[in-house]
């Protein structure tokens, strides 16, 4: 992969961290109303899912759905927006921190009810194979969701008609405050797919270029006609599972164990040792830094929606 | 003009739509090779394949999903739940994700999904596989619904369903699916949204859909010769609701009764008398009467199942005493 390439995916990986701990700091504030799920630390799995997609390819996601709607290219400001409740945010202040979309670019809408859209992945990717465009969706979820029916029926009817869908399943240890061994017996979520027939995969989610690779393999199989894949991406969410918890159910010292893994700096390190220079480094964080602050500020400043707005779009016709 | 049966009327309409718009599908458990449990889809895979006739696993979440995904794309699918009861199995699909999507995107994506859910007492299925289930989506705001009760409102409201560009839950009765009307020979689309007035009348408006307008329109027939003359009216379509055709009604008889095969609590009945009252309170010479089925869930005993939601006596004899109540210088 070109040097360039790979400071690009550090840029939106800057970006999508800046704009979570601007979020962070904003909701502390009360600045920002409702609840938010923030994505410090997954970067490496939307970002590098996201790189590996091509234009007219889908994606759905959760509440945790920052970071993925920023890595399909949705801008920066009409994303703060949104979370703000402005008129001009993605939809118009209507959805919110947890229901994203902006179509223009893929983002088809991040889902509150956990495992809700896995099968509106699947929806979008049948239209897509119907149509033949060669089209793939991308489908993010956590490790939690893998509990719940609609994760399996859509699993199932995927694999059953070979749909151009990738389930990303971004495993960071917890549904809400609870450990995966709470609540699941299996330590291995891919091999939940292995009883749908359906390629499965358990990888590194915090190395972004690995994501990337394995994405586009993913892809390159369900664009012609080969099926779906069950990615189990590992990762670790920095903050607790929404703005209300601390995370005290957290195990002394594995926050910092995953810390030292930052999907960020494993990048910069690898960027390093190929020879770029910390000047370049720097500056990517630095423009990253100013793009996101630059975007609040514009995103503060616009109106609230006007009341009656609130009636529009119930229905088309 | 030809005469088809209800159920005849629903295959053509699926089959019109096929072959209208490349980008409609039509899928659901067991409707493709088999054809339906009620055979309403029968032919259809053969003619049109089975790119375009899915038959799917005991799935609904799925099922429903894929419908809006699908949407989303700009595809037309029309989803088949077989028994309307099984829309509880997914009820997140339809309240959550259908009813909302095009709101929290801000009118970024439609979803023109249909949905086909077969309903109604009558083939002693019992609790879990006979019940009239629209009343459990009319406090979802976002789903248009619509009861047709006679061959050509099955196919034309079919057919402006599918052409919809919102979601559509499209509820067939089974005890009407072998009823028999007139189809014209290049039948059209109706609108969703009207009411008909399907029996002209000076006394009394009964409103009544599907199983029930065949009721009502027996009890009218039989009030007549009481010479109490009864309005039928049915409102084909319960959201929207037109309320303007029914008001009309009402304005000319004064006396309204409400027939619904469903229980009353929260049901399209109650929500209609009670616009009513708001919007026509000067209207009415008598309290509004709302006859319902019975309070319980539906039982399996022929004589049970027969005596569970109004019968054609019961809303003659509610005519009756309403009138008597309205009218106490004639007693
Ligand atoms: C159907 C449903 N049940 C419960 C919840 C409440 N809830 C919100 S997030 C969450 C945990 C999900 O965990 P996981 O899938 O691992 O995703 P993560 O939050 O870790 O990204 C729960 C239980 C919900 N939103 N929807
Ligand atoms: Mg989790």
């Amino acid at each position: 992969m070109a040097t360039d390439e790979r400071l690009e995916i550090l840029r939106k990986m800057h970006e999508l961290r800046f704009f979570e701990n601007e979020c962070d700091r904003l909701f502390r504030q009360g600045q920002v109303k409702g609840p938010t799920h923030l994505y410090q630390g997954q970067e490496a799995v939307s970002v590098g899912v996201c790189a590996a997609l091509r234009p007219g390819d889908t994606m759905t996601c959760t509440y945790r759905g920052h970071g993925a709607t920023l890595a399909m290219g949705a801008p920066l400001d009409k994303t703060f927006g949104e979370i703000f409740g402005k008129a001009g945010g993605l939809c118009g202040g209507k959805g919110g921190s947890m229901h994203l979309t902006d179509a223009g670019v893929g983002a088809l809408g991040s889902n509150a009810i956990v495992g809700a859209h896995l099968p509106i992945a699947n929806g979008a990717a049948f239209a897509a194979m119907r149509r033949g465009t060669g089209a793939v969706h991308a489908c993010f979820f956590g490790d939690g969701s893998t509990n719940i029916g609609t994760f399996h029926e859509a699993l199932n009817l995927a694999s059953l008609w070979k749909l151009p869908v990738l389930f990303i399943c971004e495993n960071n240890l917890y549904g809400e405050y609870s450990p995966r061994a709470l609540t699941t017996p299996i330590e291995r979520l891919a091999d939940r797919g292995i009883s749908y027939g359906m390629n499965s995969l358990r990888i590194d989610g915090n190395e972004v270029l690995t994501v990337k690779e394995i994405v586009e393999g993913a892809a390159e199989r369900a664009r012609s006609g080969e099926g779906p894949t069950l990615i189990e991406a590992m990762t670790y969410r920095h903050q607790g599972h929404s703005r209300t918890d601390p995370a005290p159910y957290r195990p002394d010292g594995e926050l910092e164990e995953w810390l030292e893994r930052d999907p960020i700096l494993l990048l910069e390190g690898v960027l390093e040792s190929d020879g770029v220079g910390a000047d370049d480094l720097t500056r990517i964080r630095e423009e990253a830094e100013k793009a996101v602050a630059d975007a609040r500020d514009t995103a503060l400043a616009w109106p609230d929606p006007e009341l009656d707005e609130r009636f529009d779009h119930v229905w088309a016709s | 003009m030809a005469e088809v049966t209800y159920k005849e009327a629903v295959n053509r309409a699926l089959a019109d739509a096929l072959a209208a718009d490349p980008d409609v599908f039509v899928f659901g458990e067991d409707i493709g090779a088999a054809g339906g449990v009620f055979k309403t889809t029968a032919g259809l895979q053969e003619r049109f394949g089975r790119d375009r006739v899915l038959d799917t696993p005991i799935s609904e979440q799925a099922i429903l999903g894929l419908a809006l995904g699908a949407a989303t794309q700009g595809m037309r699918p029309v989803a088949e739940l077989m028994f309307a009861d099984f829309a509880g199995v997914a009820f997140d699909q339809i309240v959550n994700q259908l009813a909302k999507y095009r709101y929290m995107s801000n009118g970024q994506i439609s979803v023109p999904v249909t949905i086909r859910l077969a309903q109604g007492i009558g083939g002693g299925f019992a609790a879990q596989h006979s019940q009239s289930v629209e009343n459990w989506f009319l406090n979802v705001v976002g789903l248009k619904i619509v009861v047709p009760a006679t061959p050509a409102d099955a196919y034309g409201l079919l057919r402006a369903a599918i052409a919809d560009e919102d979601p559509v839950l499209f509820f067939e009765h089974k005890g009407l699916l072998n009823d028999k009307g007139q189809l014209e020979d290049d039948p059209q689309p109706v609108e969703i949204g009207r009411a008909a007035v399907v029996r002209q009348g000076s006394d009394v408006t009964i409103v009544a859909s599907q199983l029930m307008r065949a009721r009502a329109l027996e009890a009218a027939e039989r009030l007549a010769a009481e010479s109490i003359s009864v309005e039928v009216i049915d409102p084909v379509t319960l959201v929207p609701m037109d309320i303007a055709t029914i008001g009309a009604g009402l304005e000319r008889t004064n006396n309204l009764v409400v027939v619904q095969e469903s229980s009353a609590g929260g049901s399209w009945g109650a929500t209609l008398i009670a616009r009513l009252i708001g919007e026509y309170f000067d209207s009415f010479d008598s309290p509004p009467l709302l006859l319902a089925g019975d309070e319980t869930p539906i039982p399996f005993a022929h004589q049970l199942e027969q005596a569970w939601p109004p019968s054609a006596d019961r809303i003659v004899d509610a005519v009756r005493g309403l009138l008597g109540a309205a009218a106490p210088a004639a007693g």
